[in-house]
């Protein structure tokens, strides 16, 4: 199997409680470096803490989350503050409820998502202020940068609009793009298909696999829509309660009588029964 | 939390519900009701002594009076939400999701004939003065009047960059001022420093306060946030008390050096600015040069802070505004964007500060209380969060304002000759403030304008923008 030869995520016996619930339990699994992993699970099965502990905006109760960069050098995350999980960890994400920044444009956006390297290019501020150093080409060339992606995500005419005023599906886009701007290894996508209709959706398959193939970003995907996580992933890792249930290959994770009896919510007796009669 | 904009039920049936009789009623006579209760206490009885005895004389008639105009007024602003102008001047949900017009905003239209005009104003405020009044002498009230409502205006850009940029809900602006005002004091008295020097000192120690102060506070949000910066105004202002022996306690600082024409004294003898530039001499041109002093301060602050905005660092700042989360997510380090903030806003203050104590030649903790604050947030939230020449149009209307009313004296004739129509100052600055709320909650000029454009300039809708604070 890909994912553990050549990992790009090393996630090992992960743990996170709130006071009392075990919200994530003892969970191992690997993305693989180029993979898109898919991680699902019913609701409340604890997805949305996984991604919180790997993109540190929560401290692990236990555990260890191990990112591996391309020159096989380790770095683990979970001791970084959250903010140099990008920066230092390159690993970006989008979250379940959007979070743009509604009142700027959608340049602006895809800008501020370039803060750090802006930032050294105005020489913290203090060159940039006084209008010397290299701060006008970084900014021409950031606005480059965002109009590739405006041009990927099909953003570039609402480019001047406020990011609040575009629709569901363009903000689900935007938020993609934004966080490809900040020249992630990992990509994290809190269930990107959400709200968004049939067409919209298999145009965010299409963005999805071209940022695996023209950019060379991992990807890691909550998703429940099947569909998506059928047709793009390569791997899916099923959580239920905060523990892993099954780890595999699509069709293999499809037909574990765990997962379905996950889904449909029956107790292990009655899997056979009701794997029959779906016919799986 | 962050929902996109989506219609909500609730809020298109509140904006477009119809003018219901009953419900207005009853609500105004609720209001009625309340207005009772709190006059019994207040207004029913009057305490009239004669000798030594004090008398309770009853007034029901007036309570009466009072809560019909109040259950009138009542009725009439139901009246007027329901008409079809308010509808239009609040910001509707349906507004927010409305495509942006071509057409020029609000915004466009005031930037683009108010900032030449008032930059016109502005330079040639003195001469017009001058003109106006025929003489220098005359004109000291109005070129006093200018340095003050510029002094704000700059305060309030500051003040600005934390509130309307950052989202920062800063109450303990004036702490800032008042470390500028003493850094000066303290500095020219005791080392004999000139003005020039102490500038920027008191600049830097103020942002270094700032800093002092945002460190606590960094992990509070909202309220709480604002609790502790008003605090902080407070501890400062006590310090400056109690301090007696640096700070001369309650009695402040007095004989700070007068500010120099860059070293040439606003002297009448020898080696004085009039002799040097062989004018007849005048105490007004001191006065003068004050004006222009804290004009170019003000000016330099609104350069600075537009500048800022479109740098890296104002973009963080006004992404903080708009979601920290998401900030955290794309790789900024949240802490420092917030102290930078607080660090900028509180140095133009320190210069403001500065500039304070060298015109006024004196400095006393009084000059820093709470209300100077408020005052100074009142004109950024007035002014409309973020905007630059809505702050300096707020500032002229908050500080100008009151001094109209001090010249209103025809109104004695109507309402007799006991009537000072500035009593009824701080009544009028709450019954704008009100007013403000209803037609225009996100302040004058609530458009946010973008940092860059790849196309065309389009204004953001005030109502898409957050307010952030915390
Ligand atoms: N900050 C928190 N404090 C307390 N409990 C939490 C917190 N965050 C999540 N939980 C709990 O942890 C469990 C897992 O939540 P999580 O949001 O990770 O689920 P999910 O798999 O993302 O579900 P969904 O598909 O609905 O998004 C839930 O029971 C939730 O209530
Ligand atoms: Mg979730």
């Amino acid at each position: 199997m890909r994912w553990l030869q050549d990992p790009i995520l090393d996630v090992q016996h992960l743990t996170m409680r709130f006071g009392g619930l075990v919200a994530v339990n003892d969970l191992s699994f690997q993305a693989g470096r180029g993979d898109i992993t898919a991680l699902i699970g019913p609701n409340g099965a604890g997805k949305t803490t996984v991604f919180n502990c790997i993109t540190g905006f929560y401290k692990p109760s236990e555990g260890m989350v191990a990112l591996r960069k391309p020159d096989g050098s380790h770095l683990l995350l979970e001791r970084l503050p959250g903010y140099d999980i990008n920066w230092k960890g390159k690993v970006a994400r989008t979250f379940q409820n959007i979070r743009l920044f509604s009142g700027m444009t959608v340049l602006e956006n895809l800008l501020v998502a370039q803060h750090n390297p802006l930032m050294i290019a105005s020489g913290f501020t203090f060159l940039g202020i006084l209008g010397i150093g290299g701060y006008r080409k970084a900014e021409k060339e950031a606005i480059e940068k965002a109009k590739y992606w405006l041009e990927k995500a099909r953003l570039m005419h609402r480019a001047d609009d406020p990011a609040g005023d575009l629709p569901y599906g363009d903000q689900r886009r935007l938020e993609i793009a934004r966080a490809m701007c900040t020249d992630p290894l990992l990509l994290c996508l809190d269930e990107p298909a959400a709200g968004l209709n049939p067409r919209e959706s298999l145009e965010l398959n299409e963005l999805l696999l071209s940022i695996r193939k023209d950019n060379g970003t991992s990807i890691l995907l909550i998703e429940h829509d099947m569909s998506v996580v059928m047709q793009i992933s390569d791997h899916v890792v099923v959580l239920d309660y905060g523990t892993k249930i099954s780890d595999g290959a699509p069709v293999e994770v499809r037909n574990d009588p765990k997962v379905i009896a996950a889904y449909l919510g029956v107790a292990d007796e009655e899997v056979e029964k009701v794997e029959a009669e779906i016919g799986a | 939390m962050n929902a996109p904009s989506i219609t909500t039920a609730g809020q298109t049936q509140a904006v477009t519900r119809a003018f219901d009789l009953g419900a207005a009623l009853k609500d105004s006579l609720k209001t009625a009701l309340i207005m009772l209760g709190l006059s019994i206490p207040i207004l029913a009885y009057k305490t009239d002594q004669s000798g030594a005895d004090l008398f309770l004389t009853p007034r029901w008639g007036l309570v009466a009076i009072i809560c019909a105009i109040v259950f009138g007024m009542r009725l009439v602003l139901h009246a007027f939400t329901a008409s079809r102008a308010y509808r239009q001047a609040t910001p509707s949900s349906h507004q927010a999701t409305e495509p942006v017009h071509a057409e020029p905003s609000a915004f466009q239209h005031v930037s683009k004939f108010a900032i030449p005009f008032f930059l016109g104003v502005a330079l040639c405020f003195p001469v017009i003065i001058y003109l106006i009044q025929g003489g220098l002498n005359e004109s000291r009230y109005w070129v006093d009047l200018g340095i003050l409502i510029l002094t704000y205006v700059m305060l309030g850009w500051g003040l600005n960059i934390v509130v309307g940029l950052a989202g920062l809900l800063d109450l303990g602006y004036v702490a800032f001022y008042a470390v500028g005002a003493y850094s000066y004091a303290l500095l020219s008295t005791t080392f004999g420093l000139s003005f020039w020097i102490c500038l920027p000192l008191a600049g830097i120690l103020a942002a270094f306060w700032g800093m002092i102060l945002g460190f606590p506070v960094l992990r509070l949000r909202g309220d709480y946030l604002a609790i502790v910066t008003l605090a902080f105004g407070e501890i400062v202002r006590l310090v400056l008390i109690n301090w007696v022996d640096l700070t001369n306690g309650g009695a402040g600082i007095s004989s700070i050096p007068r500010a120099t024409f860059f070293g040439i004294p606003f002297t009448a003898g020898e080696g004085g600015f009039a002799q040097t530039f062989g004018l007849e001499f005048n105490g007004m041109h001191r006065i003068i040069f004050l004006y222009y002093l804290i004009l170019v301060l003000a000016l330099i602050t609104n350069f600075v802070t537009m500048r800022l905005r479109k740098l890296p660092v104002g973009r963080a700042w006004e992404a903080l505004r708009e979601d920290e989360i998401a900030c955290r997510s794309l790789g900024i380090n949240t802490t420092n964007t917030k102290l930078t903030a607080f660090a900028i806003g509180a140095m133009f203050g320190g210069f403001a500060g500065s500039f304070f104590a060298v015109r006024q030649g004196f400095v006393s903790p009084e000059s820093f209380n709470f209300l100077e604050s408020a005052i100074i947030l009142a004109i950024v939230v007035l002014g409309g969060m973020g905007s630059q020449i809505g702050v300096a149009i707020a500032a002229i209307v908050l500080v100008g304002g009151p001094e109209i009313l001090r010249n209103l004296t025809f109104l004695q004739a109507i309402f007799g000759s006991g009537f000072d129509p500035n009593e009824y100052r701080l009544l009028l600055f709450g019954a704008g403030m009100v007013a403000m709320m209803v037609w225009r909650p996100r302040g004058l000029i609530s458009e946010r304008e973008p940092s860059v454009i790849l196309k065309e300039r389009k204004a953001i809708s005030g109502s898409l923008v957050k307010e952030g604070h915390g």
